[in-house]
């Protein structure tokens, strides 16, 4: 055959080839929402942090602004360090924002919820937030329902 | 009684002669790479009849498979209320598995069986000795580019076929059975990660490529050199290469997820 | 080298087994400078084997073989194609590049081998398919070939390099008369015009023994007889006589050897 038309040909089967990679990296994966040198990190201690995983996003008001980035145990007080990537085009969270773990839906992902303070200061790369509360687990939520049940009946 | 154990000590004696010579094929073919850089238009040429026309099968292949998952996948999810999750399913499926393996099994009895009979029937003409006899080396020659060419079409065909599978997936689950574009999208990139997913996926066509072509140029050139021989050795090729893929693909998969 | 006197191809005490079957047993050969020597025997004597052994693709058992004073069976892989740069082969059935047509097959050895320009390259082949008279053909590609054909564009990328030597594995079976007598004058021309030596392996007699300087009789291993054409069918071996006349019964008989043939017909009878 022909050689240039070999080339061609080999040369469009090539350029298919890397198209689809590209795609698949650009618009199947994870690499535009998601890129670990882009933003700041802080952290935020939890008692417990069941169901959060590396990767669980961070939202505020709803929109994810980042994603846990690592999870760590804290030996001496028994809490779960969590550091969380910002990405970078939100700089200007108040400095005493709190956390939350939340669940979407009944059974869903659990994710960070991040509420604004009023803070003049913003947060600074490995800033720590103060205020946080742990995610809800449901064995947890139902035992203390049935002690209330319990204690109630027998104050009569 | 006897006789059987025999039999079985000269089939394990010729399973290790023939994994040895085929270990020392491919230091040779390995041997021969330097010197097929500065001839890259003998590598092109392999490309285009190892790789190009392998394209549409691929393609096809890969539509439909991506439209199966699409259908199935949907079936399923509808049950628990998750169809938004339908993006996610057909993508890993693809990304990790499919891609990589149907590629590899398609690749295996497209262009391996083509390169082996053509391979053993150079040998049976006696072109590889006429080869030798004119001081040229036929591994090097015929074998070092046939082989570089699949190492680089299978990755390229198995990212072909993964991300028509996912355009198949969405044809049907957007398309026809009313998923939510955006979530099928959007979930999708939530769960598939670049490096865990698309990169592990790519290092498993590598290396399925890497065997199947490893496999088809051996069977070729050890053929016996009759038209009994070559045909013996293309169905070899792809047996082997398909359990070779196989078993290799739950090895990677073991270590890398 | 012009020295007449010392052979080109000295072989001395070679053999050569196959499995347990031994091909050769201790051949002692000599093929003269710019002679055709025609190597000749039965089917099965190893023939082509001999001519595998002397471009250095099998190693033999026992034995040297010299080539322009060089040993062949210790040479290096780099030196052995070093060597057979300078040795030309035609196979059985020419054994063509079946992806190339005729020029580009002609040309393959130069372009591998050589850094020649394009320009030079056609010229060279040119040359070469003038002198099989296959300068017409040049386009085609081997499927399109007639078997003698094959040959003869196989015979000019065996020149292509300007070899010292050729060597014809039986370059006349399968051909009809008038390409039998065109590669009869083919090998002859070309080596004395090139001044070549040549081995031919073949069985034909007439053909070979037409062209041929000196004929090697192969035969169970052995070099039965050796000599010119007239020697051999004057010789006072009967073997040579049977092989030189084609007579169907001699020393080769006729009947693999078997047991009583009137036995093994009662054999039968008696179950």
């Amino acid at each position: 055959m022909n050689t240039r038309k070999t080339e061609i040909l080999v040369g469009l089967f090539i350029a298919a080839g890397l198209l689809a990679l590209f795609m698949l990296a650009m618009k199947v994966s994870n690499l535009n929402v998601y890129n670990s040198d882009s933003g700041y990190e802080i952290t935020a201690n939890f008692d417990d942090i069941s169901g959060l995983k590396i990767k669980s996003p961070v939202t505020m008001a709803g929109v994810r602004i980042g994603r846990v980035s690592d999870i760590q145990f804290d030996s001496e007080t028994f809490e779960a360090v969590v550091k969380i990537r910002i990405e970078s085009q939100y700089k200007t969270l108040p400095k005493d924002s709190s956390a939350s773990i939340y669940t979407a839906g009944l059974l869903g992902e659990k994710y960070i919820g991040l509420e604004p303070g009023g803070d003049e200061e913003n947060l600074q790369q490995n800033d720590k937030l103060k205020l946080t509360q742990s995610s809800l687990v449901l064995e947890k939520l139902i035992s203390r329902f049935v002690d209330s049940f319990v204690d109630k009946s027998s104050d009569k | 009684m006897l006789d059987f154990i025999q039999q079985l000590g000269r089939s394990g004696f010729d399973f290790f002669q023939r994994l040895g010579r085929a270990n020392i094929l491919f230091a040779h073919i390995l041997g021969g790479i330097p010197g097929m850089l500065v001839r890259i238009p003998l590598v092109i040429q392999q490309i285009l009849s190892v790789g190009v026309l392998s394209l549409l099968i691929i393609l096809v292949s890969g539509l439909f498979v991506g439209m199966v998952l699409g259908l199935q996948g949907y079936n399923t999810l509808v049950d628990f209320g998750a169809e938004e999750s339908l993006g996610v399913m057909v993508a890993l499926s693809l990304v990790r598995e499919l891609g990589p393996v149907v590629s590899a099994l398609l690749f295996a009895g497209r262009a391996g069986s083509a390169l082996t009979a053509e391979i053993g029937l150079m040998k049976a003409t006696e072109q590889l000795s006429a080869m030798e006899m004119m001081a040229i080396d036929p591994i090097r020659r015929v074998l070092t580019p046939r082989f570089l060419a699949g190492f680089i079409s299978m990755p390229l065909l198995a990212a072909i076929f993964s991300a028509v599978g996912v355009l198949g997936g969405h044809f049907v689950g957007v398309g026809l059975l009313g998923v939510d574009e955006g979530a099928y999208w959007s979930q999708m990139q939530d769960s598939v990660d670049l490096y865990d997913d698309i990169y592990n996926g790519v290092i498993k066509s590598l290396v399925f490529g890497v065997v199947v072509t490893w496999i088809a140029v051996f069977e070729g050139y050890d053929a016996v050199p009759t038209s009994e021989g070559v045909s013996r050795a293309t169905t070899r090729t792809v047996v082997h290469s398909s359990l070779a893929v196989l078993g290799l693909d739950f090895i990677l998969t073991a270590i890398m997820f | 080298m012009t020295d007449s006197a010392e052979p080109l191809v000295e072989i001395r005490n070679l053999s050569f087994a196959r499995g347990d079957r031994m091909i050769f047993d201790g051949i002692d050969m000599d093929i003269q400078q710019g002679k055709v020597t025609a190597i000749m025997g039965p089917s099965g004597t190893g023939k082509t084997t001999l001519l595998r052994l002397i471009g250095g693709q099998i190693k033999p058992l026992t034995g040297t073989i010299k080539v322009d004073g060089i040993e062949v069976t210790e040479l290096s892989r780099s030196a052995l194609f070093q060597l057979r740069k300078r040795m030309g082969m035609l196979f059985q059935n020419g054994a063509l590049l079946t992806d190339m047509n005729v020029y580009d097959n002609i040309a393959f050895p130069i372009r591998e081998h050589t850094q020649l320009s394009e320009k030079v390259i056609r010229t060279l082949v040119t040359m070469k398919l003038q002198v099989v008279g296959l300068r017409g053909a040049r386009e085609l590609m081997p499927s399109e070939l007639s078997g003698g054909m094959a040959r003869r564009v196989a015979m000019a990328r065996a020149i292509a390099l300007d070899p010292m030597m050729m060597m014809y594995d039986e370059p006349f079976t399968g051909q009809d008369p008038i390409s039998m007598g065109v590669l009869v004058r083919l090998i002859r021309e070309l080596n004395d015009a090139l001044g070549l030596t040549s081995i031919v392996v073949s069985h034909d007699i007439e053909e070979a023994s037409s062209i041929a300087d000196t004929i090697y009789l192969l035969s169970g291993g052995k070099v039965v007889a050796h000599g010119s054409a007239d020697n051999l069918r004057e010789s006072g071996s009967e073997w040579a006589k049977q092989f030189m006349n084609g007579l169907p019964d001699g020393p080769v008989p006729f009947h693999y050897p078997a047991n009583d043939y009137a036995e093994d017909l009662l054999a039968g009878a008696k179950k």
